[in-house]
């Protein structure tokens, strides 16, 4: 409940501030208190990404980008009450999804019953891994993660590509870029 | 850059465990939490915090530009090979009880490598991304 009143707080803060390298530093902070959430939750694993790549990564990758654009803060946005509209009828619909959700931690809620008890028999005899996450994460479900590598891999070419290919393009006009 | 000797000094005694630690989340990610995703991306902390410490030059001396973008790839074929291993040897697709002699060390071995193919994209996209964000703004 502490954390998520601070996950709040923190939401509040990033929405007032006009400050872009406030928000960033803002988005880390809360990038860690979801991770503190999800240590709450027993998701380890999940925890520790989200630390590394919210809070870690994506960060500095937001800071080089505001060092790259110059760009320090943002003109105040005036509210549109349309826009407005649609959010609070999209939060209260989302909210009103979870009201059908079994409560947490019940142990015969639907998604407990499907494929998990297969994976946690499973586990130890077929793979000799303990950590469940590990084991379903790389081999039951290896062609999903798979895919997650190749999005990354996808990503990066991507990104890499927009900032060189923009860097060339003075060239002919007698800069100094030689590759 | 400015000179900082707590910073610098700070960042030398801390690198070593830093690798040691994504090294340890890699490799104990089949008991604890952690695997190839994480580790990547303490690797690629690892490099960012140097060359932000020490500057890009500091950092391409241990992770070159060519070798950072050569790992994004092998990363890939690593885990794409583990999967083509399991079809060439007779099995399906991504099935790693081939990979060895007993089934169940076909497993563990095949989780080994795809997790090793996570780390080594992740750690060198993440890293490739910075040294183009870094370049860009030079």
């Amino acid at each position: 409940m502490v954390l998520l009143t601070l996950l709040a707080i923190i939401t509040l803060a990033i929405i007032r501030q006009r400050s872009l390298f406030a928000v960033v530093i803002l988005a880390g902070i809360y990038s860690f208190l979801i991770a503190s959430v999800l240590i709450v939750l027993d998701a380890v694993d999940v925890a520790m990404t989200e630390a590394s790549v919210g809070a870690g990564v994506s960060t500095v990758i937001l800071l080089a980008t505001l060092h790259l654009t110059k760009t320090t803060t943002i003109s105040p946005v005036r509210l549109r009450p349309l826009a407005l509209f649609v959010s609070v009828i999209t939060g209260a619909v989302l909210i009103w999804g979870t009201l059908v959700l079994p409560p947490f931690g019940t142990a015969d809620a639907v998604i407990h019953k499907h494929v998990v008890p297969r994976y946690i028999e499973g586990t130890i005899p077929e793979t000799g891994v303990p950590n469940i996450v590990t084991s379903v994460l790389a081999d039951y479900r290896g062609f999903d993660t798979l895919g997650e590598t190749t999005v990354i891999f996808t990503a990066g070419i991507g990104v890499m590509l927009l900032l060189r290919g923009a860097r060339r393009k003075p060239s002919p006009e007698g800069e100094d870029e030689s590759a | 850059m400015s000179f900082d000797l707590i910073l610098r000094v700070g960042t030398k005694f801390i690198l070593p465990f830093i690798l040691l630690f994504a090294l340890y989340v890699q490799f104990h990610g089949d008991f604890g939490p952690g695997g190839g995703f994480q580790a990547g991306v303490i690797v690629a902390g690892m490099v960012i915090l140097l060359a932000i410490t020490f500057g890009l030059d500091a950092a391409q001396r241990i992770a070159p530009q060519w070798l950072v973008q050569r790992l994004v790839p092998l990363g890939v074929i690593i885990y794409a090979g583990t999967g083509v291993a399991g079809l060439v040897l007779g099995k399906n697709y991504l099935d790693y009880s081939v990979l060895s002699h007993d089934s169940v060390h076909g497993h563990e071995l095949g989780i080994f490598l795809v997790e090793l193919g996570v780390l080594i994209t992740v750690s060198g996209t993440m890293v490739a991304l910075f040294y183009a964000f870094v370049e860009r703004g030079r």
